[in-house]
């Protein structure tokens, strides 16, 4: 079974495979692109929750 | 000689709108295919590939698939974007996966996947139209 993070990684990646490949036009800039958001999604998902743990607290 | 130089002109076009709208469809009842109709492998197995992999974790985190005429608005969303995925949602009502109701955190999560699989197909497809149209530049 998947745990919370393993999900978020494969969300992650799967999403920014699509965002690249349909947003850019030359495949190196795709690969950036790509690259871009799954770092996002990640820093952003582990961003908010430090946020709820805070608020939790 | 200018008419033609119409007639050509014209029967590229119709050409280039008929293929762009087999692009369009295609890509929306097989995820990537549309791409591979354009003979863009490679891009067309990653979306295959990407999409099918969040529709398929979906249903394996025991998502839901929505269903039509429900009455309520947040299902008919649901519906809408889990239509997206075409043929996937097609087979997925055939073989009446993701019927069972929703109980764990998880299976909440995996009707998100299948959600956005949909939403990602629509994305996919509607690019494979602006390929074929000349409306994105084919790198």
């Amino acid at each position: 079974m998947l745990s919370h993070f393993s999900a978020v990684l494969i969300f992650a990646l799967c999403v920014s495979v699509v965002f690249g490949i349909t947003q850019r036009t030359e495949p190196r800039k795709m690969a950036l692109f790509a690259g871009y958001c799954f770092v996002l999604f990640i820093a952003g998902t582990m961003l908010a929750s430090w946020v709820m743990w805070l608020i939790k607290r | 000689m200018m008419e033609e130089r119409m007639a050509t002109h014209a029967e590229q076009s119709t050409h280039t709108s008929g293929k762009a709208t087999a692009a369009l469809i295609l890509g929306w009842i097989i995820p990537g295919a549309g791409h591979i109709l354009l003979g863009k492998w490679v891009r067309g197995a990653l979306l295959f590939v990407s999409i099918l992999t969040m529709f398929s974790i979906g249903l394996a985190l025991q998502g839901k698939v929505y269903i039509p005429n429900t009455g309520d608005l947040l299902a008919m969303l649901g519906f809408a974007g889990d239509l997206g995925a075409g043929g996937l949602y097609l087979l997925a009502r055939i073989m009446s996966w993701g019927a069972a109701p929703v109980v764990t955190a998880l299976a909440d999560y995996g009707t998100k996947f299948i959600v956005v699989a949909g939403l990602l197909n629509v994305i996919a497809a509607v690019d494979a139209y602006s390929l074929a149209s000349g409306r994105k530049a084919a790198a």
